[in-house]
């Protein structure tokens, strides 16, 4: 790690705890859960992608999972995801639904939308996944609209907007935490900074001197977390989700995170010269997945961890097949769904 | 018999919907202030209170996906613009976001949202403040486009608009805020995708959008007198469109002028052309002719402006053209002028 700049590289840190975690053991093992089920479907795509059946832009959250698997645990059915075009981790983690996935990745009617949607635009508003979207920084308007129902109807849940350090660079993210300010909106903004947008880093594209600076000039509560630790992060979220319940307005999470793969597709890309194999080995020794699993076992919980792996090769399978032999969408299908149907 | 103007008949199936279903809501720049756009929401903030009529930041883009958000948790937005111009710095989220979401659910989720602008003219409006812009908008699958022209039109049309499931892109030409007429005092609604003959005529077809109606008919007056029957049809929503009301007038007649409220290239008249060309090849006495702004940035000085829209006379001159009559005199008559009531400094 010594040898390391973190002037110039984008690097895990330790968050300072106050105290020991106190996560309830179901907590604990439903993270995991939904840790692995993210990242044993993504190890599906790399192996079976190049098959060329899956014929959908894979922006892969490999590496990021430690994020969205917290935050879901910690909203639970509270939570309202929104998200880019890197959506595969949320929506697992919040959906549980890998036969959506894949039947929506494979382009059959099992999936969300017909295949119509593909890797990024899975959206399954009945199990809380609401939005994913392939322009940078179009997540945060709907996520204030979402808060903005929200609040009016009294539920409780909270609009969280998944999105990665690029989008900070759109207008719509600075007129959105605003917006979501001015108006007192249950809004949780989660910053999943990886580090680059596609390959330049902030330093090439921010002119102010910190994404905290920025977000306390708002009136929006900060939290920061760069440890990818998936209890700390988890942690983390309670606590962004308590100041939004407390203050009546919106949250704002930053998370360091390490996207292990390229920006689209399922190659390594650190020969192309942008960042270093230093900096990913960093992030790789304190792999979120692996990190719990040891922790976990350490705890005396291995059996339930087996049985929690051993179940979710299961379902993989199965709702590969199902996808598998889900038909493609009729011709006819082509002009379904353009409009509501009114009821 | 209760005289309405357009703006009235708008507030009215506002406060109406509004009273009949409590998720739907108004909100815009400047909305709930003094002004009320331009009485277009009278009644609103006094009936249903500031929770219901909310003002925003300046931010267009973010405000409008707002409204996808709301829609899409059970709300139905109204969202207000008082120029359309001020609509492109939110086509992102209207043409990435809004218009495709509910295509990318398989048609399962609902987008029940309006987005009502005002399309402004005269006393220096400029080319920023003066687009129509409705080509623009029905360009786009997933989106519907209404543009009414007389006040029962903006209140029953504004109605379907609010009860639909999908969004609504309502365009309101400043002018047409003058005109009153009788308006059911009921909530009613007018079928989106249904246009209306204004005026029946056997001798020639104007389709006419929104203040280009007025034109029309002022035409048709004239024409009337020099033994020319004009057949004018209001298409009052583009997207969906009443193919069949045009192609049944124009087959009709056997000829057909487009008269559109913007600029014709590439636009919603060169639609209708081609469509009318396709339909009724065989019965047309002479090409689809069309009337639109000039294609230039609109001019903010009067004499230039003057050049720009085409009026009354484009109109006569085109007509006569077409059944080769001789040009008719029109000194005496009286056209219309907003000066009347539309009369600066701001």
């Amino acid at each position: 790690m010594n040898s390391l700049n973190p002037a110039t590289m984008h690097l895990p840190e330790d968050k300072e705890r106050n105290s020991v975690p106190d996560i309830p053991q179901d907590s604990r093992l439903s993270l995991y859960r939904r840790l692995k089920l993210i990242r044993r479907c993504e190890e599906y795509i790399l192996r079976h992608y190049p098959e060329n059946e899956m014929t959908t832009p894979m922006h892969m959250s490999m590496g990021q999972e430690a994020i969205p698997a917290a935050v879901c645990e910690a909203l639970g059915d509270d939570c309202e995801a929104v998200t880019s075009y890197r959506s595969h981790a949320t929506f697992l983690a919040r959906t549980g639904s890998s036969s959506l996935f894949f039947g929506e990745l494979y382009g059959r009617e099992a999936g969300t939308a017909d295949g119509k949607g593909g890797s990024m635009h899975l959206a399954a508003l009945e199990l809380g996944h609401f939005c994913s979207s392939a322009i940078v920084g179009a997540g945060f308007a709907v996520a204030t609209g979402m808060a903005f129902a929200n609040k009016r109807q009294k539920t409780g849940k909270i609009a969280t907007v998944f999105f990665g350090d690029g989008a900070v660079d759109e207008g719509a993210f600075w007129e959105s935490l605003n917006g979501a300010s001015v108006m007192r909106l249950p809004v949780l903004f989660v910053l999943e900074d990886n580090g680059y947008a596609v390959n330049t880093p902030p330093r090439e594209r921010y002119g102010f001197k910190s994404i905290e600076g920025v977000v306390r000039q708002f009136d929006c509560a900060f939290f920061a977390d760069h440890s990818n630790d998936p209890e700390s992060l988890y942690e983390t979220a309670q606590a962004a989700a308590a100041a939004i319940r407390q203050t009546d307005g919106p949250a704002f999470i930053h998370a360091r995170c390490c996207r292990y793969l390229e920006h689209v597709g399922i190659g390594d890309d650190v020969d192309t010269g942008y960042r270093t194999r230093e900096e990913l080995e960093a992030w790789r020794t304190r792999d979120a997945v692996e990190t719990l699993r040891e922790r976990l076992v350490n705890d005396q919980l291995g059996a339930q961890v087996d049985d929690i792996d051993r179940a979710l090769e299961e379902e993989i399978s199965t709702s590969v097949r199902a996808a598998m032999a889900s038909p493609s969408p009729a011709h006819a299908k082509l002009f379904h769904g353009v409009f509501h149907e009114n009821t | 018999m209760r005289i309405l103007n357009y703006g009235q008949a708008i507030a009215e199936a506002t406060c109406q919907e509004m009273a009949r279903d409590p998720s739907v809501f108004v909100y815009g720049v400047g909305v709930p202030t003094h002004a009320k756009i331009f009485g277009s929401i009278d009644g609103v903030i006094e009936n249903f209170g500031a929770d219901r009529c909310l003002d925003t930041p300046i931010s267009e883009e973010a405000m409008t996906g707002f409204a996808l958000g709301a829609a899409i948790k059970g709300m139905r937005p109204i969202h207000i613009h008082i120029r359309i111009d001020f609509l492109l710095l939110a086509m992102n989220s209207l043409v990435n976001m809004i218009s495709s979401f509910t295509y990318g659910t398989g048609g399962r989720a609902k987008v029940p949202l309006v987005i009502r602008v005002i399309v402004g003219r005269g006393w220096g409006q400029g080319y920023q403040h003066s687009k129509s812009l409705h080509s623009y908008f029905a360009h786009i699958p997933g989106l519907k486009v209404i543009l009414p022209t007389s006040p029962r039109d903006a209140k029953g049309l504004l109605t379907s608009a609010i009860r639909d499931d999908n969004p609504v892109i309502f365009l309101e030409h400043r002018w047409l805020y003058w005109g009153e007429e009788d308006v059911p005092e009921e909530p009613y609604t007018i079928p989106i995708g249904e246009g209306r003959i204004v005026r029946e005529g056997k001798d020639i077809t104007i389709v006419a959008t929104s203040w280009m109606n007025a034109e029309a008919k002022k035409a048709a007056e004239i024409l009337e007198k020099h033994g020319v029957d004009v057949e004018i049809v209001d298409p009052r929503t583009i997207a969906p469109l009443d193919e069949d009301i045009i192609v049944n007038s124009a087959a009709k007649t056997g000829h057909c002028i487009v008269a559109d409220n913007d600029w014709s290239f590439s636009g919603f008249s060169a639609e209708i052309a081609a469509m009318t060309s396709e339909r009724c090849f065989g019965r047309l006495k002479s090409p689809v002719t069309r009337i639109g702004f000039a294609h230039t940035p609109c001019p903010t000085v009067r004499t230039l402006e003057n050049e720009f829209y085409p009026n009354a006379v484009s109109l006569i001159r085109e007509v006569e053209r077409k059944l080769d009559l001789p040009e008719t005199d029109l000194a005496g008559e009286d056209f219309y002028s907003h000066e009347r009531r539309f009369r600066g400094p701001f």
